[in-house]
């Protein structure tokens, strides 16, 4: 075969010699991706249980997650707070990264690790504390409550998205612009955001996908009627096998998935055209 | 020099193409046991690509390369044996600067003291000695690029690849390395394949230049003749500064805008031909100065002086020929009282440098 | 800095100042005076010991499987082209940002008994009874490695990506076979990238909860577990804090622990002889 013939490296080894790294990688990406995927089919299974393949086709699960008003006040629930919470650590975190990225002061650094200690401290403390704070302040089972605690979560990953963007950014633009007579939020507004806006979009998106799937803090701090869809999914979880969650999981994926595909295009599409200006 | 420290280098219709583009062109080219040979061309004429085919990097589509006796075109790099120094180095930064040296003599399995005693001895060649425990980071550029050398020749090659080693440095470090390199390879005596795009550099290091374009030698010789009777174009445009003018060439007779001309033997075909007119050839003559032998006189009108300090350009007009430029020393003009804008100048041109070229 | 201020003020008030509290909570004893008796019960009672135990053996068990699938992935996603690795890199980031929850859950339909796994498996002949691949140690490991490997490839894509080939060439040229040049050159200058991965799954690990929890049905208890337990069914404020303060102090010890061998190793670490 021709193909596995051919030398691929610098070093003269070829395709042949490495055909058991191509079947260890392609293994490994299949288990990667494969067993979320298979949620997929299994959610239209006609049967009382999930089977795969479905012996009989059917939407019974997406119409039993429509029907239910618990499912519906759930999704509802969780698609305000991460819109809310996209709205919120956003703009918040987009001022944190570009106030650290221009301050001269000394203690940027220790700054910077502060603002992303959420990252770094396990999630479990996280939801306990939040929770105990709560109890004392009555934001036990509120939106506020809520939106405030993704948002502490969603900013640090908003930071390090927008963050990265202001590091290859090339200041001096701003300075021209200020130069040139503009004051420094409008050099902003006017020359840096509509530059680093790809990667604005995306840390909204993360933002919002965040405090949409997000656990234990939700698991501990949302309740009753400010149930998340998280909560419900897992509390269902924990007791048996609900193929309504297969149905509502299908949705999960679809929706991140085109999220997902959308922000890279987009991201794709910026670094296209910045190469291009480049060259 | 000792006879077996290096091997001839041949090479016969190597053909690199990537896509419809050829690298390598049906290149022949045969390079001399323990001669110092250059590759000189423009960025992607072809000469990397050329010398990674000989260390292995890149394997040609067709053709025979041989070192010695022995084809290598599908020998992996890691058995070929040659030297190499790279643009960049590559100095392994997880190394020390031993560590590096020693390197291709651990891959052979020499012992540890055997070892530490060559790596010394390499670097004191390059005039590092002592420097074994640095870390890469260290080092100057200059520094690094002899560690290069020493890591290269410390297993004693005989054939040495070099790929632009001295574009990094600047512009006195890299004359003096341009000497400090030849010199070692006068010592060691291997074969060395140098790549530059630096004709200087070409002219003052090497044996024998392989001027290439396109994937294509076009023209190989030692540096004098490459210089001084470019056999295209290309290569006259490529070294030395010069002008071209039109000639036209009759039954052995040759005029330049209306002007006869002495050429060298031999004699050219009837048509039309290229006159290379290289600045400094031209030499400015007293009104006193006639009819000097092996002398083509040209006469010209005087444009514009630009002083350089060490020598002058000077913008002259030939009648029916066009605008050339002479370069000479700066009180030239002012010794022959020719100073204003539009006073005659009177050029002498040796028949020896009197070169005709071919119209492509 | 004032741009700093709203969003550093959301993070303390919400994370700080309640983590703070937690760490207050845990020296009171039930009864309001300050004492040190949650602590000292950690270090007496053997069930802790046997928590932090399966905490460790998950963590270290992960991060070992991680390593050895995600190492291949990761050298093979280095050596393509920008396009095709771009494009591969979305089996990679897919999972990643796909709730954990629908991960977890997909996990425990393939492995349950009556699972597609078991299922396929009885049909091809493989095996005769349902294998127990869930609600176990087993299927603890399948879910949390799933989980944790993109955080291992990319870092770890990421340093080998910046490895300049020429080094690679340079050590072929001086005599090295690709073998040996993978293992002399290569797999040192990837090393940062890959104790950089290997770290941040082995804290996330220490402290994960909703996989194991699912996956592990109670008889593979983590310290996360436990925190839950003690403050949904125990309610006892005083152990669940102190525990978390152990975790959490555990997980800064060992990230800054590791993050200055990683740097020193690049200053210090260097193979001195040849």
């Amino acid at each position: 075969m021709k193909w596995l013939a051919q030398t691929v490296t610098d070093t003269q080894v070829t395709r042949g010699a490495r055909l058991w790294l191509y079947v260890l990688a392609v293994i490994v990406m299949i288990f990667l991706v494969v067993p979320t995927l298979l949620v997929i089919p299994m959610s239209f299974s006609g049967a009382q249980y999930l089977e795969f393949p479905p012996r009989q086709w059917s939407l019974r699960w997406y119409l039993s997650f429509f029907n239910s008003p618990s499912w519906m006040q759930a999704t509802a629930t969780s698609l305000k707070a991460a819109l809310m919470t996209s709205l919120v650590a956003t703009p918040f975190a987009t001022m944190a990264a570009y106030g650290l990225h221009v301050s001269r002061v000394r203690y940027v650094n220790l700054m910077t690790m502060l603002l992303l200690t959420p990252m770094v401290i396990p999630v479990i403390l996280i939801g306990i504390g939040v929770f105990y704070a709560y109890v004392k302040l009555a934001l036990v089972n509120t939106m506020l409550g809520l939106v405030l605690a993704h948002s502490m979560l969603a900013i640090p990953v908003v930071m390090m998205v927008v963050g990265s963007a202001l590091k290859t950014f090339d200041m001096d633009q701003e300075l021209v612009a200020r130069s040139l007579g503009a004051s420094r939020l409008k050099a902003f507004l006017m020359v840096t955001l509509p530059q680093i806006r790809f990667s604005v979009v995306s840390g909204a998106v993360l933002a919002f996908l965040t405090s949409f799937d997000e656990i234990i803090v939700s698991l501990f701090v949302s309740g009753g009627d400010n149930s998340t869809l998280t909560r419900n999914m897992f509390n269902a979880l924990r007791d048996q096998v609900d193929p309504t969650i297969a149905a509502i999981s299908t949705m999960i994926i679809g929706v991140t998935t085109l999220l997902l595909v959308f922000t890279q295009f987009v991201g794709q599409k910026k670094t296209v055209d910045s190469v291009e200006v480049a060259n | 020099m000792v006879r077996n420290s290096s091997l001839p280098i041949t090479i016969r219709q190597v053909t690199k193409s990537y896509g419809k583009n050829y690298a390598l062109d049906h290149v022949d080219l045969d390079i001399r046991s323990g001669e110092f040979l250059t590759l000189l061309g423009p960025s992607g004429s072809g000469k990397t690509t050329l010398l990674t085919v000989m260390a292995g990097f890149t394997r040609p589509d067709g053709g025979s390369l041989k070192f010695g006796d022995t084809e290598m075109v599908c020998v992996p790099p890691h058995k070929r044996e040659v030297g190499m120094v790279f643009q960049n180095y590559a100095l392994f930064p997880h190394m020390t600067v031993a560590a590096n040296v020693g390197f291709p003599l651990k891959l052979r399995g020499v012992s540890s003291s055997d070892i530490a005693q060559r790596v010394e001895a390499a670097l004191e060649t390059v005039r590092l000695g002592g420097y074994g425990a640095r870390g890469v980071e260290q080092l100057s550029g200059g520094q690094r690029q002899r560690v290069a050398l020493a890591r290269a020749i410390v297993f004693e090659p005989r054939i040495m690849l070099m790929d632009e080693p001295l574009s990094a440095l600047d512009k006195q470090l890299r004359e003096h390395m341009q000497i400090e390199l030849r010199q070692l390879h006068d010592k060691l005596g291997m074969t060395t394949v140098y790549v530059t795009h630096d004709q200087r550099e070409a002219l003052t290091m090497s044996d024998r230049i392989a001027v290439i374009n396109a994937g294509r030698i076009m023209q190989l010789d030692v540096p004098r003749t490459i210089y001084e009777k470019p056999s295209n174009r290309f290569v006259a445009e490529f070294i030395g500064e010069s002008t071209f003018l039109p000639v036209v060439a009759l039954q052995g007779r040759v005029t330049l805008g209306g002007r006869a001309l002495m050429t060298a033997k031999p004699t050219p075909a009837d048509g039309k031909h290229l006159l290379m007119l290289r600045p400094e050839r031209l030499r400015i003559l007293g009104s006193t100065e006639t009819d000097v032998e092996a002398v083509n006189i040209l006469e010209a009108t005087l444009l514009t002086v630009v002083y350089q300090g060490d020598s002058s350009l000077i913008q002259v007009e030939l009648p029916g020929a066009g605008v050339i430029s002479v370069r000479s020393q700066s009180n030239a003009l002012s010794n022959h009282g020719l100073t204003t804008p539009g006073s005659t100048v009177r050029l002498g041109l040796n028949v020896q440098d009197t070169v005709l070229l071919d119209v492509q | 800095m004032g741009l700093v201020a709203p969003a550093f003020l959301l993070i303390f008030v919400t994370m700080l100042l309640p983590v703070g509290w937690l760490f207050y909570l845990s020296i009171l004893s039930d009864t309001g005076a300050y004492s040190l008796e949650h602590y000292q019960r950690m270090w007496e009672q053997p069930s802790y010991g046997r928590t932090f135990l399966a905490t460790f053996q998950v963590s270290a068990l992960t991060t070992a499987i991680c390593i050895l699938l995600g190492y291949p992935l990761a050298y093979f996603l280095s050596e393509l082209p920008k396009r095709a690795a771009n494009l591969c890199m979305i089996a990679v980031l897919l999972p990643l940002w796909t709730s954990l929850l629908v991960r977890t859950y997909a996990w425990l339909v393939l492995l349950q008994r009556r699972g597609l796994i078991n299922g396929w498996g009885i049909e091809l002949g493989l095996w005769d009874e349902p294998l127990a691949l869930v609600h176990n140690m087993t299927g603890t490991l399948i879910g949390t490695v799933h989980v944790m490997l993109p955080f291992l490839v990319l870092p770890l894509y990421s340093a080998m990506r910046a490895i300049d080939r020429s080094y690679l060439r340079a050590a072929a040229n001086l005599g090295a076979s690709p073998l040996r040049s993978f293992w002399l050159v290569f797999f040192p200058l990837a090393m940062p990238g890959l104790a950089s991965g290997a770290l941040i799954v082995f804290v996330l690990c220490l402290g994960f909860y909703v996989t194991p929890a699912v996956l592990g049905g109670g008889k593979v208890t983590m310290v996360s577990s436990r925190i839950a337990n003690d403050i949904e069914i125990f309610f006892n404020w005083g152990a669940a804090s102190a525990l978390g303060v152990v975790l959490l102090v555990l997980t800064v010890v060992l990230i800054l622990g590791a993050t200055r061998m990683i740097q020193m190793n690049g200053v210090l670490g260097r193979q001195g002889k040849p």
